[in-house]
């Protein structure tokens, strides 16, 4: 039996327009693209250039600090542009596929015969290595880190996030050669829902899994290292999400490097929900098509609403993207006197408003913030939907206030920027919190370095 | 929507460069209050929760309305006892008098303390904080009603600027605004904020109310058990509230009306306000058997502003504690520190605001500790 860990804090946000179990059909995209930006805390090096042909897990760019990570292109076909934005930061290194997608062979692996090392080298050949994050810095890793544990959240419980299980579906074989490829590095835990049955998760082998009962984040990687084998200074551990562990296990499996993941589309404006299959780097217009309502403005996101990018024309599905949302934008909204309205279809965690009478009652919330930025008047808000022994609070004024010392002793190097996605939520004084967290880890990370 | 039209085709006015830039603080604040901004996210979480320090704020100050409605009663029915008329007074001509009394105290306070908010705002370019809505109706509440004006103008506007602004705005003071204000006017102006004197209205407004004959004075219950004299009012008077004493402080039953909505709506913490109880009822028992006090523990708890202190004062958010332990402290702190100056202190009658402000300046403190607690249980992890 696994071992179960209860998490009474939290906050699950029932949006309108959850993901159906269905495959939708998307055809296959003439242009692909891969962003370094989805590698966070990366300076990328394009190693390609306008014309070069690339296959299917040749690198496109490697991380100049450390050029042996690379980065695989998802298909193969010819380089068309490498885009710069300002101070010729990289956005983005386009590919036109081929019609005959051709690949890198890599060769099948026994992983029996294979050390840690040897794990580590496959991964990074075949430009996958950068798929894997760490705690401390919530960063892209580096191979000379060493991890004390590997972390897996198969548990994904954001508003409107799809169904790990249902992206799993077939996948059962490379999710497991994942695992203990994994496994051959450092323990590799599992963390599943306490919904979760497939057989695949709650039995997986090589790895110790944990059942987390609690609602939203307790899917967050971050909560649930904070539960299990915290993060101490000068520690290191690996986090890496599901779907990066099915690309390892196929890469082992089949000698290929295949980045095709199942994301789910969802969003009250989305016309038909569901999901699709498709690689990395595929551009959200050709996932969403004509699957989008109109009637009113509308933001689409790469990811899900507490944590996604807004999309423009452009973006591409980001590396690490596991659904594509639709939502209203809100900027045509005008609501009347909101200080004292009852405003029965907004969502809200005070019972100045009605949400609690409402029960499950599904909501349809839109970009707007609602309210003007202020100091942080409200005690206790954040500490409701943060479950990691942590006083956020403290943390975040210390992290504003630039002071490093008291940002290590209340434990920074536990936290990534999603563990506040809730918190920025429900926050009465509207304070950016995601992004107060991500230049307060960049800071760390120079200081440190 | 034409409201909305019309705000819109204003706005250029208000903007830099426009002939009334000078108000756009004003402008925005109204803005802002009339329709829910719909400036969309631009990074971060794209949804947000719809409680924002407007509504928080305004909640607050619908919680104090019962105290208030009935703060004005009382002013009326006082003045009727003193002048010994009150079998000819008429219930609504006792609230009318009393909003009458009442009423330029809330037009000063609000038009004072909203003012220097606003020219402090447009000062530093910023929108224009929430926080004086309630400060601006508890200041009325927390006096006596027969304070002077001008006295009214000096308080609030040393409050918002000292304890206030100077310290960042709303969210940044360490003092509760409202509390510096009669803090100010109990130690700067000590004859017109305590005494016998004070408590009742005197003169008649509009042909409403009774004129007093000079010299009248009528004490608290806390203000005859200072002086040694038997205290003669009921326990259900006061708790009804028909007792003199501040505006807003007397009625125990309007306070709760506040207290349920602050604590139904999670804006005031259960954990401070219930603590405060606790603090006073220890040291009103052990006051009392001792014999340092002639009254019964839960007297203390239904006299002066205790009751009004512990449900809207203690829990203002910014000023209290904020770990969810130190609210625990810092309550009973602030419960048995107001019984200690009531019954140890011979200058004072009453305890509850000193008590308060000592809490605000230990608050951090408190915090200090717990969060401390936290932190070496991350550094012995470590090792």
């Amino acid at each position: 039996m696994a071992n179960v860990i209860k998490l009474r804090k939290g906050l699950d946000i029932n949006l309108i327009g959850c993901a159906q179990e269905q495959l939708l059909p998307v055809k296959p995209s003439k242009e692909y693209a891969l962003v370094p930006d989805d590698f966070t805390g990366l300076t990328p090096k394009v190693v390609v250039r306008e014309g070069d042909h690339v296959r299917a897990g040749d690198p496109l760019f490697v991380d100049k600090g450390c050029p042996e990570v690379s980065f695989a292109s998802p298909v193969s076909g010819s380089v068309t542009s490498v885009e710069r934005g300002e101070r010729r930061k990289v956005l983005r290194v386009k590919v036109v596929a081929d019609e005959q997608q051709e690949f890198v062979d890599f060769g099948i692996k026994d992983l029996a015969g294979l050390s840690a090392d040897e794990v580590k080298d496959c991964l990074l050949k075949a430009g996958l290595f950068g798929f894997i994050n760490q705690l401390p810095y919530a960063v892209s890793t580096r191979p000379d880190t060493t991890p004390k544990a590997i972390f897996v959240s198969a548990l994904r419980d954001k508003p409107l996030q799809g169904d790990f299980e249902f992206e799993l579906k077939g996948q059962e074989k490379d999710f497991q050669t994942g695992l203990s490829a994994l496994a051959k590095i450092a323990k590799v835990y599992l963390g599943v829902g306490v919904k979760q049955t497939a057989e695949a998760l709650v039995n997986a082998k090589d790895v110790e899994v944990n059942v987390f009962d609690g609602p939203c984040p307790a899917g967050n990687v971050g909560v649930q290292v904070n539960h299990i084998s915290p993060v101490n200074k000068g520690e290191t551990v690996w986090t890496v999400e599901p779907t990066a562990v099915i690309f390892f296990g196929r890469l082992f499996n089949t000698g290929k490097v295949n980045l095709t993941r199942r994301v789910a589309v969802a969003g009250s404006m989305v016309k038909n929900t569901g999901y699709v299959d498709v690689l990395v780097g595929t551009p959200l217009q050709d996932i969403l098509a004509d699957n989008v309502k109109g009637g009113c403005h509308v933001r689409i996101l790469n990811g899900n609403p507490l944590t996604g990018i807004i999309a423009t024309d452009e973006t591409v599905l980001g590396a690490h993207t596991s659904e594509v949302t639709v939502i209203p934008e809100g900027d045509d909204v005008n609501e009347l006197a909101g200080w004292i309205m009852p405003r029965f279809n907004d969502f809200s965690t005070s019972h100045s408003y009605f949400t609690w009478l409402q029960g499950k009652k599904a909501y349809n919330l839109d970009a707007r913030i609602k309210g003007g930025e202020r100091h942080m008047i409200m005690s206790g808000e954040y500490d409701k939907v943060l479950p990691m022994d942590i006083y956020g609070e403290y943390l975040i004024k210390s992290i504003i206030s630039g002071n490093i010392d008291s940002q290590e002793q209340l434990g920074i190097y536990e936290v990534s920027p999603e563990d506040f996605a809730l918190a920025e939520f429900v926050d009465s004084s509207k304070l950016p919190l995601q992004k107060i967290v991500r230049e307060g880890l960049d800071i760390l990370r120079k200081e440190n370095a | 929507m034409s409201l909305r039209n019309y705000l819109d085709k204003i706005r250029p006015n208000f903007e830099e460069g426009g002939k009334l830039h000078a108000f756009k603080s004003v402008f925005d604040g109204f803005d802002t209050f009339l329709y829910v901004p719909n400036e969309t996210s631009k990074s971060g979480v794209s949804i947000h929760d719809a409680i924002d320090s407007k509504r928080i704020m305004s909640i607050v100050v619908i919680s104090l309305l019962p105290a208030l409605l009935f703060g004005m009663y009382n002013i009326g029915y006082q003045n009727a006892v003193a002048a010994g008329k009150l079998a000819d007074a008429t219930c609504w001509g006792m609230f009318l008098y009393g909003l009458l009394a009442l009423l330029p105290k809330i037009l000063v306070s609000y038009i004072v303390g909203l003012g220097i908010e606003f020219a402090w705002a447009q000062w530093k370019g910023e929108e224009i904080q929430e926080g004086y809505l309630v400060s601006g109706i508890l200041i009325p509440l927390i006096i006596p009603v027969t304070t002077p004006l001008w006295i009214l103008v000096l308080a609030i506007a040393f409050a918002v600027i000292f304890t206030k602004e100077i310290f960042g705005g709303t969210g940044m003071n360490i003092f509760n605004v409202a509390l510096a204000a009669r803090a100010f006017l109990f130690f700067s102006y000590p004859s017109r904020m305590t005494g016998d004197s004070i408590w009742v209205a005197s003169d008649s407004i509009c042909g409403l109310g009774y004129t007093l004959p000079d010299g009248f004075t009528m004490a608290t219950p806390l203000g005859q058990i200072a002086q040694g004299v038997d205290v003669n009012h009921s326990v259900c008077d006061m708790v009804l509230g028909l007792i003199p004493g501040s505006v807003g402080e007397t009625s125990v039953i309007a306070i709760a009306i506040g207290a349920v909505i602050l604590l139904w709506t999670n804006i005031a913490s259960w954990k401070t306000m219930l603590s405060v109880f606790i603090g006073g009822t220890v040291m009103g028992l052990l006051f009392h058997s001792t014999g340092a006090t002639p009254i019964q523990w839960y007297e203390h708890l239904v006299l002066g502003g205790f009751c009004f202190g512990a449900v809207f004062m203690a829990t203002d958010p910014v000023t209290s504690s904020r770990t969810e332990t130190g609210k625990w402290v810092y309550g009973f702190f602030i419960g048995a520190m107001a019984i200690i100056i009531r019954v140890l202190n011979p200058g004072y009658p009453e305890g509850m605001m000193l008590a308060i402000l000592f809490g605000n300046m230990f608050a951090p403190l408190i915090d200090y500790c717990v969060v401390q607690s936290n932190i070496s249980k991350r550094a012995k992890r470590a090792k």
